[in-house]
């Protein structure tokens, strides 16, 4: 079967249809069944080079794209901008435009700045996959966190899901609700007030600020890290009472008394939004989300690669 | 060519896969070592048929059956058309085994050597052979040749095209010019 797509980019998961999503997930059902079978590797983007310009820290999300690429065929570039020349005060576009003159075909790119993926593929040549744009989207981790959900629970729509953290300074949060609402599932978030936007109600999402009135509701808890690296002012008094609030542990679950599937897109804190002992249960599908991101950013990277600008 | 020439009517495909079957038979025996794969998306459907049909002549064969999609291994990827991935089902390792591929047309032979690149992907079998409904021979673009065939046809490389009907009442295969 053929079909015409009219995605050129992933900047966000806005945007995106619930078929779009859904062939997402079917082409990552496929590469899912390859990566489990003894030879991982496809020859799909074998004529394509691809970029990783990540001028943010990042090690799962670099880590399962260049391999992804690399079990497609692809050819691969790693930039961190650590070790670069924006260092010495070059300008995005720039940098970009140096790399793609090296025949570039696709970019995917971390970075601080919100929208600036949307800026790059406004200005540049090739195609763009958002890999996480400040506080604005990312776009992969939301695909990846509705895939290992339906994977484990059969489906998406109707589910209840609660994310439950630093609402504010997260992609992940706004990548998830966009992209759990397009496909039928009901959201809620849970955090201190001072950590969720004011007018997030108006993203037809439930708000919670009490962490077991949100785990009696949903089936599905997703678990966000505090993100100090992005706080400018104090949110709480202490990652202590933080804990002691909102983080999950043994006890607070089974005083849920359900079967509540346990996510979080990492790096997990330890003792801070989670414990170990509910980080490592039966419950969580942690590792399953690492897993199936892998799955996730080849059916990406092999769906944008057939259309080429 | 302006009218539509049946090449295969139902009778005649039952035959063919009954053929197809005795074949099978002759060669592979009780069908221990040996695994029939048809070729996502119009060869499952003849594969199917044909594996009903060896287990109501053999019921005590031990075949394996599976599915298998190529488009992670085609050629042409980038290069316009946009191709969305079947299934591939095949819940048993094939390393050692003998394969029988089976597809609906061959054609170029691109299909099914990205077909033979994709099984490699689950493991090295000991053998592979390829079994087709049409063989449009003259028109192969990679050294690619059927061990079984069902029809040989000698169309022209353009202007014609082979149309495989296949329902639940009537399967039928149909050359055809390609304004129709």
């Amino acid at each position: 079967m053929t079909v015409q797509s009219p995605i050129k980019h992933l900047l966000g998961i806005k945007g995106l249809s619930e078929s779009h999503i859904q062939t997402i997930f079917e082409t990552a059902d496929n590469f899912k069944s390859l990566l489990n079978g003894p030879v991982k590797k496809t020859p799909a983007l074998r004529d394509m080079t691809i970029a990783n310009l990540f001028f943010e820290n990042s090690t799962r999300t670099r880590v399962s794209f260049e391999l992804a690429e690399k079990r497609l065929g692809a050819d691969v570039i790693n930039f961190s901008s650590d070790s670069s020349s924006v260092k010495k005060g070059e300008t995005l576009i720039d940098t970009v435009n140096n790399i793609l003159s090296m025949k570039v075909d696709m970019v995917v790119m971390r970075h601080p700045a919100p929208g600036a993926c949307m800026f790059l593929a406004k200005h540049i040549n090739a195609q763009i996959i958002n890999a996480g744009d400040g506080t604005h989207e990312h776009p992969t981790q939301a695909l990846l966190d509705a895939h290992s959900i339906r994977e484990q629970l059969g489906e998406v729509n109707g589910k209840k899901v609660v994310i439950v953290g630093d609402i504010l300074h997260s992609r992940v949060a706004l990548s998830n609700i966009f992209c759990l609402k397009t496909l039928g599932a009901e959201v809620m978030v849970c955090g201190p007030a001072t950590l969720i936007p004011k007018y997030i109600s108006n993203m037809g999402v439930r708000v919670s600020h009490n962490l077991d009135e949100a785990l009696a509701w949903c089936d599905v808890a997703n678990m966000l890290r505090i993100q100090l690296e992005r706080q400018d002012q104090r949110y709480f008094p202490s990652l202590k009472e933080y804990s002691n609030l909102y983080g999950l542990t043994t006890e607070r679950l089974s005083r849920a008394d359900k079967e509540i599937c346990i996510m979080h897109p990492g790096p997990i804190n330890r003792g801070v939004e989670i414990s170990s002992a509910v980080a490592d249960s039966a419950q969580s599908i942690i590792l399953n989300q690492v897993e199936n991101g892998v799955a996730i950013r080849m059916a990406v990277l092999f769906l944008l690669g057939q259309q080429r600008l | 060519m302006s009218q539509p020439k049946l090449l295969i009517s139902t009778h005649k495909l039952n035959l063919i896969i009954k053929r197809f079957a005795l074949q099978l038979i002759e060669v592979h025996g009780d069908f221990a070592n040996t695994a029939i794969i048809g070729l996502q998306p119009r060869g499952v459907n003849l594969a199917q048929k044909l594996v009903d049909v060896i287990a109501d002549i053999k019921p005590e064969s031990s075949l394996k059956y599976g599915e298998l999609d190529h488009t992670f291994f085609r050629d042409d990827i980038g290069r316009g058309e946009i191709f969305m991935p079947k299934k591939s089902n095949i819940q048993f390792s094939t390393e050692k085994l003998n394969i029988v591929l089976v597809d609906d047309v061959l054609y170029t032979g691109r299909s099914v050597r990205a077909s033979i690149d994709a099984l490699m992907s689950f493991g090295r079998p000991s053998q592979v052979e390829l079994m087709v409904l049409v063989d449009r021979r003259f028109q192969r673009e990679l050294p690619i040749s059927p061990n079984y065939v069902g029809v040989v046809v000698d169309s022209r490389s353009t202007g014609e095209h082979v149309k495989v009907e296949w329902n639940a009442h009537e399967q039928q295969v149909w050359l055809l010019s390609n304004k129709e």
